[in-house]
């Protein structure tokens, strides 16, 4: 997964998939970046979103970041933003805690409450 | 605190973000033979005054409003003190900001580069991502990428998808490790 032709075979697989889901409002995933958040691991988690995303092909996601919010305590924080519901957001996330919340949260619309900082 | 220079170097690629870049070079230099390492981030940001600048470095300094600074330059000038080395930041309103970072290559206490394939990944994971050129020279050998060469490549594909950003962090890993002599 690192070649030029890999690059290109991957270019063909999105344009297809894009294609498909046009039109649908994208879910929205934020990841704490500040220093706090960094120091935390904040880019391993962004790393295993990113890697889960890509592993089931699901490109109507987005997956951005902030900075420091103030709740340096609880990073990494993720933030899921699923268009008609309240935000989301989970506290000390780690690159595990990042591919469940892909797997229940994102693919089976299924809120993990025991990790949620904003109930 | 921070492991990697790859995470300082994430770090301080944020500040220039948060300060309205859109244009980020790094240029990381290994030379074994004088062992130097030298660091250098330039970003076409707003840029700071004299006081600004000064203030960046005072770990006891934050502009709250703004979030521009805040520990993250003051942790890798520590580093890089302990490192034989040293930070210099060099900024002018409206002219972008450098961050030049020289270390010791052999140092006992220098972090390892750790995983710039994933710092990269990072950085371009935002719903607007950068322009980034990023070029690494060990010796002789060097490294390179940039994302406009990848939106050439591309085409009408958004950098920002998760399998694009995957390929990108591979790509930059596999790069580093032929640098570093081999699989």
């Amino acid at each position: 997964m690192k070649s030029v032709e890999d690059l290109l075979k991957l270019k063909k697989e999105i344009q297809e998939s894009i294609a498909l889901r046009e039109g649908g409002d994208k879910i929205k995933v934020v990841v704490g970046m500040g220093t706090c958040g960094i120091a935390a691991g904040a880019r391993e988690v962004m790393s295993a979103l990113l890697d889960e995303l890509a592993k089931r092909r699901l490109t109507n996601v987005v997956v951005t970041q902030t900075g420091c919010i103030g709740l340096c305590a609880q990073e990494p924080l993720v933030d899921v933003f699923v268009p008609g519901k309240p935000r989301v957001t989970y506290g000390k996330v780690d690159a595990q805690k990042a591919r469940q919340i892909v797997a229940q949260h994102i693919v089976n619309g299924i809120v993990i409450n025991e990790w949620v900082v904003n109930k | 605190m921070m492991e990697e220079l790859a995470l300082h170097i994430l770090d301080i690629m944020e500040n220039s973000l948060a300060a309205g870049a859109s244009l980020l070079e790094l240029t990381i230099l290994e030379d074994p033979v004088a062992n130097r390492m030298i660091i250098e981030l330039t970003d076409n940001g707003r840029g700071m005054s004299e006081k600004e600048r000064q203030a960046a470095l005072d770990p006891f300094f934050t502009s709250r409003t703004t979030r521009r600074v805040g520990l993250g330059l003051s942790l890798l000038r520590a580093t890089a003190e302990q490192c034989g080395g040293s930070l210099t930041l060099v900024s002018q309103p409206g002219k972008g900001t450098r961050v030049v970072v020289t270390l010791e290559l052999n140092h006992i206490d220098r972090p390892p580069l750790g995983d710039m394939g994933a710092t990269i990944a990072s950085i371009l994971s935002r719903e607007d991502p950068p322009e980034v050129y990023y070029y690494h020279q060990r010796g002789k050998e060097a490294f390179e990428f940039s994302t406009s060469w990848l939106k050439e490549q591309l085409g009408d594909i958004p950098v920002n998808l998760a399998p694009v950003l995957k390929w990108v962090q591979s790509h930059i890993d596999e790069g580093l490790k032929a640098l570093y002599g081999g699989e």
